[in-house]
């Protein structure tokens, strides 16, 4: 029906740059690094869990559920490494945005992984390992143990 | 861009810049205003698009439509037209108006304006090529513009509805001073689920329940997943200082309960609403049960 | 001490603010039942609205503090959790099983037979 004769380039250029419709923002991720070595620091690593997910768009209720998760494996570097690192981070992809939690310390390491994720419903709050509880409240999760080189606690929740 | 004549040599061509094509596109649409409105509408008509609305109406949104596409010619942004087409998508939408109609009738005004452009530039074959050239990249980005638009529009409003409709469904009652009744009925996904228990612990806080009745006898089935979760709710529901007193358990689901490693004899059950209500009147009229212990072994 | 506490009548009323630490919950503890013993309390009600989180140490330490409260011969109520908390808890498995719990204050000082709404014979306190 239409004709269609043979473009300029310079015609098709000058037309192909339309605003964007929104400001989009920049694709950094920034690490927050918050050192663990007493209980006091329980307190501050989930309150910047809790700004960071909320900055991130998470419901209240999950804000909750990423400091009580954050608060759960601050104490377990506390309890069994007596220091370590909390690690917060943003998380990017298609259009999605998450929070990146990761628990980090040179101590003693759990011998038996399999064993800690194993502990019931019931007893993981008096055993306080919390560890069956984080995986099953995050939408990922992951764990690196050695005896006698540390542990790492790598957990990942989308704000969908 | 170079404007201007070579002079002596035959085969050069003036060169107009882009912007000059547009503007000259613009006043042509400027001065044509009338008739392909009027065409536009007309064809709409003959298509039978935008049927839900009446030939005024048509007619008013075509105008609108018209002088926003002249403006983003003539300035090259698209906020207003944006913001034009949710403001449309938004009042048609209720009205039925589907996407094809939409798009087809944006598409037939991209066809009057350039049925008309052919029209005015006949006798001069290159100039018609450059004003095309300046004129169907915009075109275009014109029509998905609004397509688009409207299309996220409607997905806005069916998500809209969808929340409705499951928070409609699971509806908190507050039948006396109290007691709370939740009747279920249906699937319960996950999703649901989640929502059930925000509403409820909601409702708890605000009407200050120290009783709930869970009527399931609607719910045909649960997967341990759902039914771990109600669980939870129950035990959640204790923090918040009420008794979860669940009726309607079909033996699919008390066997999954079972499954999954909860204790029926703990868990507050009875046989149906009816007897589930008696027993919170019991409990409420009993000082002795007010505020919760639990005996839950979860 | 970090964590306010009334005496009302035969009850103790500890109100926590948020951002409580490990030491403050066992200073509080350590507090509530040393003060249970000093006034011959009843009951004793925590009352945690301000508290944001409840991890497993905060669950544990409320129930150990119920538990010596009651060797005590007192009641003790946890009032105030929030919707959001509660149902994080019990996906930890944090159900703070054995101590009672209610809504807000008035509600605890319902349980504990302090509520002057309802007349009527008073319910002996439990562990009286």
């Amino acid at each position: 029906m239409n004709r269609r004769p043979a473009r300029s380039t310079a015609a098709a250029r000058a037309h192909s740059r339309p605003p964007r419709p929104r400001p989009r923002r920049a694709t950094v991720s920034d690490e927050m690094h918050i050192p663990i070595a007493g209980s006091q620091d329980i307190v501050t690593a989930r309150q910047y869990g809790r700004a960071l997910a909320l900055e991130l768009g998470f419901s209240n209720s999950n804000l909750t559920l990423i400091a009580t998760i954050i608060s759960e494996l601050t104490r377990n570097i506390l309890n069994y490494a007596h220091h370590g690192t909390i690690v917060l981070g943003v998380l990017e992809r298609d259009g999605r945005r998450g929070i990146a939690v990761e628990a980090r310390d040179r101590g003693p390491g759990i011998p038996d992984v399999a064993r800690a994720l194993e502990i019931g419903y019931s007893t993981s709050g008096s055993l306080g390992l919390g560890l069956p509880g984080v995986r099953r409240l995050m939408d990922e999760f992951e764990i690196v143990s050695r005896a006698g080189h540390g542990t790492t606690v790598r957990a990942r929740k989308w704000a969908s | 861009m170079k404007v201007g004549r070579e002079s002596a040599n035959l085969t050069a061509v003036p060169l107009e810049s882009t912007a000059s094509l547009l503007s000259e596109l613009v006043s042509h649409l400027r001065q044509l205003r009338t008739q392909l409105r009027e065409e536009w509408a007309r064809r709409i008509t003959e298509a039978k698009l935008l049927t839900a609305m009446t030939k005024e109406e048509v007619f008013a949104e075509a105008t609108t439509v018209y002088d926003n596409y002249v403006e983003v010619l003539e300035t090259g942004t698209f906020e207003a037209l944006q913001a034009y087409a949710r403001n449309l998508s938004e009042r048609i939408i209720p009205r039925g108006v589907q996407t094809d109609e939409v798009v087809g009738s944006v598409l037939l005004l991209r066809d009057v304006l350039a049925r008309s452009l052919f029209a005015r530039y006949r006798s001069d074959f290159d100039k018609l090529n450059r004003i095309l050239d300046a004129y169907e990249p915009a075109a275009n980005r014109i029509a998905i513009t609004v397509a688009v638009g409207f299309v996220e529009e409607r997905e806005r409003k069916i998500r809209q509805q969808e929340e409705a409709i499951r928070e409609l469904s699971t509806p908190v009652l507050q039948v006396r001073e109290r007691l709370l009744i939740l009747p279920i009925i249906g699937v319960i996904d996950p999703q649901r689920a989640r929502q059930l228990t925000e509403q409820l612990l909601r409702g708890i806080r605000t009407n200050r329940a120290r009783v709930v009745v869970i009527d399931i006898t609607g719910v045909a089935a649960m997967d341990s997943t759902v039914a771990n979760h109600l669980v939870l709710t129950v035990e959640a529901s204790r923090l918040l200082g009420a008794t979860v007193i669940v009726t309607g358990l079909s033996p699919e689901i008390a066997q999954t309960l079972v499954n999954i490693g909860v204790d029926l004899a703990k868990m507050n059950t009875v046989g149906d609403l009816q007897g589930g209500i008696e027993e919170a009147e019991r409990l409420l009229g009993d000082r002795a049960h007010l505020g919760v212990k639990s005996d839950l072994p979860v | 001490m970090a964590v306010p506490i009334l005496k009302q009548g035969p009850y103790l009323i500890a109100s926590v603010q948020s951002a409580l630490t490990d030491t403050d919950l066992l200073e509080l503890r350590t507090a509530l039942v040393a003060l249970v013993g000093r006034y011959r309390s009843r009951g004793v009600i925590v009352d945690v609205t301000a508290l944001d989180v409840m991890d497993s140490f905060a669950s544990r330490t409320l129930r150990d503090m119920a538990h010596m409260i009651r060797l005590r011969g007192a009641e003790t109520v946890i009032v105030g959790i929030q919707p959001e908390v509660a149902f994080t808890m019990v996906q930890l498995g944090l159900t703070l099983a054995g101590v009672a719990t209610a809504l807000d204050l008035e509600e605890g000082l319902a349980f504990l037979g302090h509520g002057s709404r309802k007349p009527g014979p008073d319910a002996a306190a439990p562990g009286a």
